[in-house]
């Protein structure tokens, strides 16, 4: 665990095989995600600096970051919030029909998203089952930047919910008895015997949903309305270059979401970090 | 869901491949040939019926049996399949650029390849006409219509469809004839795209969301698309409204020289895109509501296609490489409609 005898503990491993499982480990991680990833670079480099600004730092496209990474945060924190939940009910609790809400979780990994999207439109357009309630009272999800969060909040929800439950069942009723009997309200003991442990399994699924979030295109193109500098995402700009046959266009816009979503998740992991090492000191 | 369906014809593809090749080692002197038509969304009704009766006169005339595999999805993305190695026969799309863009980026078919057939390569074409709700509530009945506050109109993005860029020349063609200039074109079509509440990506997209979402009070819809939906979408909860003036919408067919000269089916792939022409096929291909080219054809089905003045895109835009940069293309008119309104 302590981080300054990494070195020495690899080592002293009993586990032989650190050469070839890691040899491995660099080799399947170039294939699948390195030559891709910069094959995305190189074709980005082979236009100016001209090119690339007016395509992938036009208002437009701006805009279009800024609602697909604002859409995906605030999706993100909904399922940060709510994941939660579900993964306490699922470990701390026992009910009929426990199962079917476990495996009815995962179903947004299993449901092609496109399925998801037209679902969720058919529900919220103003004449869904659920559209036709809300609209009236202006409320409109369908074919609005509110559409994209709720599709993005739908496919996310798995992640926030997997990573944090091993965490908690880990945990184990004990602890928080421990700290009943010393003394500590419930809400303390949230505070600061329970969230602190879940902490870094909690912001490890915000970042998986977040990733997930900000790449979707199948589920948002059929809720989200499309319009420009309204609803339209960061995936379709670069779709829409497509179209027009001007690859170099997509993968500009492509490169420019890597380098933020890399930076994000770097983020994120730095500060997991820094959580950790402040738990251990 | 595209990638479902072209995943399931290539598994249909193997599975006639392997039927084939069982096939073919038997003493019957009749060969398989296996054509692919790579094609844009809505003609996958009229290929079936074409691809049949095409089958049945090449086994008439040669004996031989001939399979014809057919591939759907966006005319653009389709085109881009093809350009990244789809191996197609021939190609059926929604519009000559898509084809252009085969000939210019992959070298595939000359460049020329539209004066190789009769009538620009367009064995059939459509119009662009106006669905509205039953009884026509917002008494929709010209293009005029469209720019009226309160009005929505759905039509899908021209940036990532082929058929919506078709719609919006002929909202510019009519303003640009009706009102005279350029100018008075484009302040006509920013009103109109105002009015419109959702672009989806695709044409098929855009009919669900009027048909099915209840989005809108009229849908921009080729002619034969107008009539499906209204046959099969509900009968009696829309109308068709053909407008006073629309453009000729032509989707044009090519043979792909460097695939059947690889493969040796350009016989066979010449055959078939001649057969198009035909009135045995000009007959299929009215009954199916595209508009036959043949005028024998034409005049026994006149009653199914209004009389309505269409202006082509040679003739009013110049083409479509010139249509696409000045309009479509990044920075074009169409996105200077959202430029100034939505910044």
């Amino acid at each position: 665990m302590n981080r300054r005898n990494g070195l020495l503990q690899r080592r002293a491993s009993i586990i032989p095989g650190f050469g070839l499982t890691f040899g491995i480990t660099l080799f399947a991680l170039c294939v699948l995600v390195l030559v891709p990833l910069s094959a995305v670079f190189v074709k980005t480099a082979g236009m100016g600096w001209q090119a690339y600004a007016d395509v992938a730092l036009s208002s437009r496209a701006l805009k279009a970051y800024k609602l697909s990474f604002g859409a995906s945060a605030i999706a993100a924190s909904i399922n940060a919030v709510f994941g939660l939940m579900t993964a306490w009910v699922l470990v701390r609790y026992d009910f009929a029909g426990k199962r079917v809400i476990s495996a009815l979780v995962d179903l947004p990994f299993a449901l092609p998203t496109a399925v998801a999207g037209i679902a969720l439109t058919a529900l919220y357009a103003p004449n869904g089952w659920l559209g036709r309630w809300l609209v009236p009272h202006g409320i409109e999800v369908a074919f609005h930047p509110l559409g994209i969060v709720v599709a993005l909040t739908f496919v996310g929800l798995p992640f926030v919910v997997r990573t944090v439950e091993p965490v908690l069942a880990d945990l184990g009723a004990d602890v928080e008895e421990a700290a009943a009997s010393l003394g500590a309200s419930r809400f303390q003991t949230f505070r600061r015997v329970i969230f602190p442990a879940i902490a870094p399994a909690l912001a490890t699924g915000f970042a998986l949903a977040f990733a997930r979030a900000v790449g979707e295109y199948g589920s948002v193109i059929f809720i989200a309305g499309n319009m420009p500098y309204k609803s339209e995402i960061a995936p379709l700009l670069i779709i829409i270059q497509l179209e027009q046959f001007n690859y170099a266009g997509a993968t500009a816009i492509a490169a420019t979401m890597l380098v933020a979503s890399f930076l994000l998740l770097l983020a994120i992991n730095l500060l997991q970090g820094w959580q950790r090492r402040r738990m251990a000191s | 869901m595209r990638n479902i369906v072209s995943a399931h014809i290539i598994a249909r593809r193997v599975a006639l491949a392997m039927v084939a090749s069982l096939a073919l080692p038997g003493a019957a002197p009749a060969a398989t040939v296996s054509l692919l038509n790579v094609s844009y969304d809505p003609t996958r009704e009229l290929y079936k019926d074409i691809n049949t009766a095409f089958a049945r006169q090449w086994k008439a005339k040669t004996g031989d049996d001939v399979v014809i595999n057919q591939s759907h999805g966006g005319s653009g993305k389709q085109a881009r399949s093809v350009i990244d190695g789809l191996q197609a026969d021939v190609v059926t799309l929604a519009l000559a650029y898509d084809i252009d863009a085969i000939a210019e980026k992959a070298q595939l078919l000359p460049t020329t390849w539209q004066a190789r057939m009769p009538e620009n390569s367009t064995p059939y074409y459509s119009t662009i006409v106006f669905l509205v709700r039953k009884g026509n509530p917002k008494a929709i009945r010209d293009w005029d219509d469209l720019v009226k506050p309160g009005v929505q109109v759905i039509t899908p993005n021209p940036k990532t469809s082929g058929g919506a860029r078709w719609n919006f020349l002929a909202a510019w063609g009519y303003a640009q004839k009706k009102y005279g200039s350029p100018k008075a074109a484009q302040d006509f079509v920013t009103k109109l795209y105002k009015n419109v509440p959702v672009l989806d990506s695709g044409a098929r997209g855009s009919t669900t969301t009027f048909a099915e979402r209840g989005l809108g009070d009229v849908l921009l819809a080729w002619e034969n698309e107008a009539t499906l939906a209204n046959k099969e979408l509900g009968a009696g909860k829309f109308e068709v409204v053909v407008p006073s003036v629309s453009i000729r919408a032509e989707p044009p067919v090519a043979v792909i020289d460097k695939v059947v000269d690889k493969r040796g089916t350009r016989k066979v792939a010449e055959a078939y895109l001649n057969y198009l022409y035909t009135p045995e096929a000009q007959e299929i291909i009215a009954r199916d509501g595209y508009r036959p080219v043949n005028k024998a054809v034409a005049a026994k089905y006149a009653g199914n296609f209004p009389n309505v003045s269409l202006f082509t895109i040679d003739h009013n835009f110049g083409g479509w490489k010139k249509t696409q940069t000045l309009f479509f293309n990044d920075g074009g008119l169409f996105d200077q409609i959202f430029d100034a309104a939505k910044r």
